[in-house]
């Protein structure tokens, strides 16, 4: 079991932070690896890159938002209730180097992937500008913690609520123009990190994005997790889950991440009438 | 000869009561309902308890099979499961799951001349006799050697080397990925063929003798090989299985509604997903399923996918039916369920929507030509035989790979060019010292039986390596 020891709603309460015990994962846990999280006996296996760890505690942070069955379900787990089932860390860690003026750009509950890898880029000598976006200034998270992970931040809404009105693109694209950016790390929603991925490619600026597919084991024994990397079918469980952006088929991906949509409908409307019979 | 024949067909094979096909096609429930005790009597009584037997020869792992037999002719069921186990110590898994025909029921001289002994149904029934009405009486163990020796996977060869170290008095721990033990027998066998409860009963009998389980663990991941080293394991066993699944690399492929069998057959399995939405685990519900391949694996999918409701199952299969690599009974019990054999059949592309989900696919009429290197006749296509099935869900169940990733963090453990690990046939050793290793991560796609004797014979190495040394 594994014991949660600090909870905290985002988001207005769609978005859930959950640090965890689970002391070999976090002994040897690195940026960009994800855990495999299963709340009971009948749960799901759900992927989550982590967000933080902290190895002298034991512990380990994901963030994630409530959309099914599944995440409503860790969303009812308080301080002190356990996971049955946490497994990692896995898929490959971050390659980190010095290479200079960097970007990381996040939408979503991606921006809590991205803290971590941000951090160690920023640890290793990196000049780090963080540009963190959400529909609306409510939906903004990790903003003090971006900012200390990173040099610069940059805050953009879809609605102008809050910092920049517009997307993350343009204020990266601005950035671009000036010059002398040698690595773009993009982590959020599909849609974004592709659009992401076109702009840089014209500029030429090597781009890592990091996907979450539908798996089940997290160690390449389904396949399930297949995506199409420059032609080629890749794992993300094993191969990745970071991959040059420039070669992701990322509308393949936006289908495949629709496989059991209405199973979820299904599923999520069941837990809703049980619970509510309660 | 000819008595022995004379008798043969005049005593038929005692037949396995079964669920009639109609009604067990659509649910999960075990297919055979298991002997009587006076079936498994009259069924021990063709054995002719032959001088030299042949079925002895033909089993992996060396069951006294007349003198368990014997027993059961005799009464003595508590003498019959002893004898078993002395040599196979997951029974009620073996009696369910082993190719008999190919291994001891093949060797079989009643077999000669009419139907062998149904040595697989008696041993199985040896077992659930236990379970249901032994005693629970542990194997005794011997005096605590204070050797801690780590498992790396709980499939049967893992089991096996656990159940037989830890009677021997070491410290045994399995280490296992997923959140439950028992590997490819809880992810990859359906229930209809062996109930889980069976399995977790043959772990719970592990667990009393004080065997440890540690689920959740990755090894390569979790825990390296070194570090478990460095934490006062003595040796480790590597069991892991092949887990890579190998698809068709046709146009296509990762079209929503393609699913290699593993990962079919472990949300089926393993998460139980026939139960959704009372699980939260979903799986895909074709109305119209096809199945590559026709090995036990492609059998296992066709039925389930028929279990789950599908209209039509068809196994798509490019050789004949002579060389299909099942056993005997399921192929018997997947067409008696309706699974339709497309033989002499090679798919060439799949074929899909604007939503990206699969709508069908098309395949390529073959014919036999002259044997290829595994000795069987090569399947060469027939020109212009083009032809479209549609499907909106396919398995793909074509066998499995070397799963890279304990032995790609194992620098100094040798592999050969297709990524299995290299180990001593006679011992199991493998070229890292105190690794053992042995199974499907070894052998490639097996069975469970040859899995449990890898396991067997690198126990007893190990012991030797604890006792005497390297």
């Amino acid at each position: 079991m594994f014991k949660i020891v600090r909870r905290q709603e985002m988001s207005g309460g769609t978005v859930i932070l959950n640090e965890i015990e689970a002391p070999l994962i976090a002994k040897k846990a690195r940026p960009g690896q994800f855990v495999i999280l299963k709340a009971n006996e009948d749960g799901e296996r759900i992927p989550l890159t982590m967000a933080d760890t902290d190895p002298a505690k034991g512990t380990i942070t994901i963030i994630y938002m409530v959309v099914g069955k599944s995440t409503a379900l860790f969303r009812d787990l308080q301080v002190g209730d356990s996971y049955q089932d946490v497994i990692g860390p896995l898929g490959k860690a971050t390659h980190l180097e010095k290479v200079g003026k960097v970007i990381c750009v996040g939408g979503g509950t991606g921006v809590a992937v991205l803290h971590p890898i941000t951090r160690a880029l920023k640890e290793i000598g990196n000049d780090v500008t963080c540009i963190i976006g959400a529909r609306t200034k409510d939906l903004l998270i990790l903003e003090d913690e971006m900012r200390r992970a990173s040099h610069d931040l940059r805050v953009c809404t879809d609605d102008g609520s809050y910092g920049h009105h517009g997307f993350v693109t343009q204020v990266m694209q601005e950035i671009l123009d000036a010059g002398g950016v040698k690595l773009v790390v993009a982590i959020g929603p599909v849609p974004m990190m592709k659009a992401v991925s076109n702009i840089t490619k014209n500029y030429e600026v090597p781009t890592m994005v990091s996907l979450n597919p539908i798996m089940v084991d997290g160690t390449g024994m389904c396949g399930g997790c297949r995506v199409t990397i420059g032609g080629e079918t890749k794992f993300a469980c094993v191969d990745g889950p970071e991959f040059d952006g420039h070669k992701v088929d990322y509308d393949e991906l936006i289908l495949r991440l629709r496989a059991y949509q209405e199973e979820e409908r299904e599923s999520h409307d069941h837990y809703c009438r049980i619970r509510d019979a309660r | 000869m000819a008595d022995i024949g004379e008798k043969a067909q005049k005593n038929p094979r005692v037949p396995m009561p079964e669920q009639d096909p109609k009604v067990r096609a659509r649910n999960f429930l075990e297919v055979p309902t298991g002997y009587t005790m006076k079936m498994a009597q009259e069924e021990a009584s063709r054995c002719l308890q032959c001088k030299k037997p042949g079925c002895v020869s033909g089993c992996p792992v060396g069951v006294d099979i007349p003198g368990f037999i014997d027993l059961i002719a005799q009464g003595d069921m508590s003498g019959a499961i002893r004898n078993l186990w002395r040599k196979n110590s997951l029974p009620a898994v073996c009696g369910r799951v082993c190719p008999q025909e190919i291994q001891c029921e093949g060797q079989c001289i009643v077999g000669k001349k009419g139907q062998p002994v149904a040595i697989g149904n008696l041993e199985r029934f040896c077992a659930d006799y236990e379970r249901e009405h032994g005693t629970g009486e542990l194997p005794p163990k011997q005096p605590a050697t204070g050797k801690k020796v780590a498992v790396v996977g709980s499939g049967p060869s893992g089991l096996t080397v656990a159940g037989d170290l830890i009677v021997k008095g070491h410290d045994v721990t399995i280490f296992e990925a997923f959140h439950k033990p028992g590997g490819v027998l809880v992810y990859g066998i359906p229930e209809f063929r062996l109930p889980k409860s069976i399995v977790a009963q043959e772990v719970n009998f592990l667990a009393r003798l004080g065997v440890k389980v540690e689920c959740n663990a990755v090894v390569g991941r979790t825990v390296s090989l070194d570090e478990l080293f460095a934490e006062g394991y003595e040796a480790i066993y590597v069991g892991v299985g092949a887990g890579l699944p190998k698809f068709m690399n046709l146009p296509g492929e990762n079209l929503v509604g393609i699913l290699s069998a593993n990962e079919y057959l472990t949300r089926a399995n393993l998460m139980k997903a026939y139960q959704y939405p009372d699980v939260d685990t979903p799986i895909p519900h074709g109305k119209n399923v096809v199945v590559l391949g026709a090995g036990n694996v492609a059998m296992d999918s066709a039925r389930t996918a028929m279990r789950l409701g599908a209209e039509t199952v068809k196994i798509v299969y490019r050789r004949s039916r002579e060389e299909m690599p099942a056993r005997a009974a399921e192929i018997h019990h997947a067409e008696e369920e309706g699974i339709e054999m497309c033989l002499l059949t090679n798919p060439t592309r799949y074929l899909g929507n604007d939503k990206g989900r699969l709508t069908g696919m098309e395949c390529l009429r073959m014919e036999l030509g002259e044997p290829d290197s595994s000795g069987r006749r090569r399947p060469i296509p027939i020109k212009g035989s083009e032809y479209q099935i549609d499907c909106d869900l396919c398995i793909v169940a074509v066998g499995s790979g070397a799963n890279p990733l304990l032995t790609s963090e194992t620098s100094d453990m040798q592999l050969n060019k297709w990524g299995y690990i290299i180990t001593d046939p006679q011992t199991g050793k493998t070229t890292k010292k105190g690794v053992w290793a042995g199974g499907d991560i070894v052998t490639g796609a097996a069975t469970v039986i040859l899995a449990m004797g890898a396991g067997r014979q690198a126990a007893d190495s190990i012991h030797n390596y604890l006792t005497l040394g390297w």
